[in-house]
C-alpha cells in the first residue's frame, strides 16, 4: 500500500517536472507553429550548466536560476538569429531545430563527458518527510511545490497581464493579432526564451532526480511531444493535465512493466488520436 | 540521350565490384544502395505526398528486429524475410492511421514521438531486444547460389533489389496514383472535391513508403549481421530525411544522390573525426540557411541546375535544354 503511495508521489513529481519542460514547448508550438525539437536538449543543457556552476561552487538554487536564464538566452538567440529567417517554413524550422538538437547533444558530449553526472539535492530538502504517517522523500514534495507555483505564475502572466492578452491573441490569430498592432514577432521571442528557459530549468530541478547524461534529451523529447499531443498545443491547462498523465503512466508503466514504459505512454495517445485529434484542450485546427 | 546516360549508369553500376576491386570500396556502394533504398521509400512520402516523416527509422528498425528474431529463433532466411515485411506493413498501418490524424506539422510530431517508442522498446525490452547490445544473426542468406559471405555477392543482391525498387517507384511515380499523391500534396481540397479519398491515397503512401523502410531494414540486418537501438534512433530518421532533402525531393534520382552524398560523408566523417552527429546538425542547419527560400523550391532549383549541368556535359546537342548546342558544351 506504502508502495503504491510512493509510487503515486513520484508520478506527481515527475509530472510537475514534465509540466515545467512541456509549458514552453506548448506556448512555442500554438504561438510560432514550430515543433521545438531542441527542447530535450534545452532541458539537458539547462542540467549541464547547473552542473558546471555548482562545480564553480554555486548553491542549487541560484545556480538553477543563472542556468534558467543562460538557456533563455541561448533559445532567445536561436530564435532571433535562426527560426526568424524561416518564418512559415514548416519543414525548414523542424529540419534547424533537429540539427540544432544534434548539435547540443554533441557538444554537451564534449565538454561534460560521456559519464552521467548527479546533481545533489539541495541541502534544505535532503531525506524524508512524514505526512499523515507516510514517508515521502522532501526533495520531491519540493519538485511539486515549485511546479505549481511555476504554474500559477504562467497562468497568472497568461490571463492577467497585457503581456499575456498579447499572446493569447497571437495564439488564437496571428494575423489579426498584427493588424490590431501588436508586434507579433517580438512575442515570438519573448514566448521562445521563456519556452526555453522553463525548459532549462525543469532540467536542472530534475538532476537531483534523473542525473544529467548524454541521451536524456532524446528521453525527454518525446515525453514532452507525448504531452502535447494528449493535451493540445497552445493550451497550458492542456499541458498541466496532460503532464500529470504522462507523469503517472510513465511512473506506474515503469514500476509495473519496467520493460515496456513506452508503449504504456502510447495507449493514451493512440485513444486520444483517434477520439480527439487536436489533443484534449486544443482547438481543431483551422 | 536520357536513355544512353540510364544505359551507362545501369552497366557501371553492374561491373562496380569488377572495376572498383577494392573489398572496402564495394562494401560502402552497398551501403549507399542500401540506403538509396530507405530514401526512395521515405520520398514517395515526403517528395509526392508532401508528408515529412520522422519515424521512418522505427519502421526500418522493425523490419530488422523481427528478422533478426525470426532468424534467431530457428526460422529460414524466407521465414524471416517475410516475418520482417509482414511486421512492417503492420507497423506502418498503424503508424499511418494515427499519424494521419495530424496534418502538417502534427503529422510530424506523431511520426517523432512514434518513431521515440520504437526507440524505447527496441532499447528498454531487453529480454526480447538485447537492449543496447542489440541482437547478431550468424549467417547471410544465399539465393540461388549466390553466396552474400563475400562483398561482392551482397553487392549484386543489394543492386537487384535497388533496381526493382528504382523500377517501381518510376512506375508508381508515373501511374494514375502517383498523380493523385502529388495531387494531395499540392490541392487536397480540390482533390476532395473531385471525389478522391485523400485519407487513403496518403494511408497507401505510407505503407508503399514502409514497406521500403522494411526492405532497407532487412538488407542492413544482413549487411551489418547486427542490428541496435542506435539503427532506430531519431537521428537515423533525421539523417534519411536528409538523404531525401539534399538531394532533392519528389524526384526519382534525388533521393540516391542524397544518400550518396550522407553515406560518403558519414564515412569520410567517421574516418577523421568522431563527431557524426555534430556534421550532420550542422549540415541541417547550412542546408536550411543557405536556401531561405524554402528546402523544397531551393533543391528543385539546385537539382534543375545540376540537370542542366549535367544534360549539357553528357549530350551537348540537346535541343530543349541548350539552345545554342555549339556554346553549351
Amino acid at each position: 500500500m506504502n508502495l503504491w503511495l510512493l509510487l503515486a508521489g513520484n508520478s506527481i513529481a515527475f509530472g510537475g517536472l514534465l509540466f515545467l519542460l512541456s509549458a514552453g514547448f506548448a506556448l512555442i508550438f500554438g504561438l510560432m507553429r514550430i515543433p521545438n525539437l531542441t527542447h530535450g536538449s534545452l532541458f539537458m543543457l539547462g542540467a549541464y550548466f547547473a552542473v558546471s556552476l555548482i562545480a564553480m561552487g554555486l548553491g542549487f538554487w541560484p545556480a538553477a536560476l543563472i542556468a534558467a536564464f543562460g538557456v533563455a538566452a541561448f533559445g532567445g538567440l536561436v530564435e532571433r538569429l535562426l527560426l526568424r529567417r524561416l518564418p512559415g517554413n514548416e519543414l525548414a524550422q523542424v529540419l534547424v531545430t533537429l540539427g540544432l538538437s544534434f548539435m547540443i547533444a554533441d557538444v554537451c558530449l564534449m565538454t561534460w563527458g560521456g559519464d552521467p553526472i548527479s546533481i545533489e539535492t539541495p541541502p534544505g530538502l535532503r531525506g524524508a518527510s512524514h505526512i499523515a504517517g507516510f514517508g515521502f522523500p522532501t526533495y520531491r514534495l519540493g519538485v511539486i511545490v515549485v511546479a505549481v507555483l511555476c504554474a500559477t505564475a504562467l497562468w497568472g502572466v497568461l490571463e492577467q497581464t497585457r503581456l499575456g492578452a498579447m499572446i493569447r491573441a497571437g495564439v488564437d490569430d496571428p494575423q489579426i493579432a498584427r493588424v490590431v498592432g501588436i508586434r507579433v514577432s517580438r512575442l515570438f521571442t519573448i514566448v521562445f526564451s521563456l519556452g526555453a528557459g522553463l525548459a532549462g530549468f525543469a532540467g536542472v530541478i530534475g538532476g537531483p532526480i534523473l542525473s544529467v547524461y548524454p541521451g536524456l534529451d532524446q528521453d525527454m523529447l518525446p515525453l514532452a511531444l507525448v504531452v502535447v499531443i494528449l493535451g493540445g498545443s497552445g493550451s497550458l491547462i492542456g499541458s498541466f493535465i496532460g503532464s500529470f498523465a504522462v507523469g503517472l503512466l510513465y511512473n506506474f508503466g515503469q514500476a509495473l512493466f519496467p520493460e515496456l514504459a513506452y508503449v504504456v505512454l502510447f495507449l493514451p495517445m493512440l485513444v486520444v488520436l483517434v477520439l480527439r485529434p487536436q489533443g484534449l484542450f486544443g482547438r481543431a485546427a483551422p | 540521350m536520357n536513355r544512353a546516360a540510364g544505359i551507362f549508369a545501369f552497366a557501371a553500376l553492374v561491373t562496380l565490384p569488377l572495376w572498383v576491386g577494392n573489398a572496402y570500396y564495394v562494401n560502402i556502394a552497398a551501403q549507399i544502395l542500401l540506403y538509396s533504398i530507405f530514401a526512395l521509400g521515405l520520398n514517395v512520402l515526403v517528395g509526392y505526398g508532401g508528408l515529412v516523416s520522422l519515424g521512418h527509422a522505427g519502421l526500418f528498425g522493425i523490419a530488422a528486429y523481427a528478422g533478426a528474431l525470426a532468424i534467431n529463433t530457428g526460422g529460414n532466411h524466407f521465414v524471416a524475410i517475410a516475418s520482417a515485411l509482414a511486421a512492417t506493413i503492420v507497423a506502418a498501418a498503424a503508424f499511418a492511421m494515427l499519424a494521419l490524424r495530424g496534418t502538417g506539422l502534427g503529422f510530424v510530431m506523431i511520426t517523432v514521438a512514434l518513431g521515440q517508442i520504437v526507440w524505447g522498446v527496441a532499447y528498454r525490452w531487453i529480454s526480447i531486444t538485447n537492449g543496447d547490445n542489440g541482437i547478431s544473426i550468424r549467417t547471410r542468406p544465399s539465393p540461388f547460389g549466390l553466396s552474400l559471405a563475400t562483398a561482392n555477392g551482397f553487392y549484386w543482391a543489394t543492386l537487384v533489389v535497388f533496381l526493382v525498387a528504382v523500377a517501381v517507384i518510376a512506375i508508381l511515380a508515373a501511374s494514375p496514383f502517383g498523380a493523385s499523391l502529388r495531387g494531395t500534396r499540392d490541392q487536397p481540397r480540390r482533390m476532395t472535391a473531385l471525389g478522391y479519398n485523400i485519407w487513403l491515397i496518403r494511408f497507401l503512401a505510407f505503407l508503399f513508403s514502409g514497406l521500403w523502410s522494411g526492405v532497407a531494414g532487412m538488407l542492413f540486418l544482413y549487411y551489418n549481421q547486427f542490428i541496435s537501438p542506435q539503427a532506430v534512433a531519431l537521428s537515423a530518421s533525421a539523417e534519411a530525411l536528409l538523404m531525401v532533402i539534399a538531394g532533392g525531393t519528389g524526384t526519382l534520382l534525388g533521393p540516391i544522390v542524397g544518400a550518396t552524398l550522407v553515406v560518403i560523408m558519414k564515412n569520410v566523417a567517421s574516418a577523421y573525426i568522431e563527431r557524426w552527429n555534430f556534421v550532420l546538425g550542422a549540415i541541417f542547419v547550412a542546408i536550411v540557411v543557405l536556401m531561405p527560400e524554402g528546402m523544397v523550391p531551393g533543391s528543385v532549383r539546385l537539382a534543375r541546375w545540376c540537370g542542366t549541368r549535367l544534360r549539357l556535359r553528357t549530350a551537348p546537342a540537346h535541343s530543349a535544354t541548350a539552345p545554342h548546342p555549339e556554346g553549351g558544351g
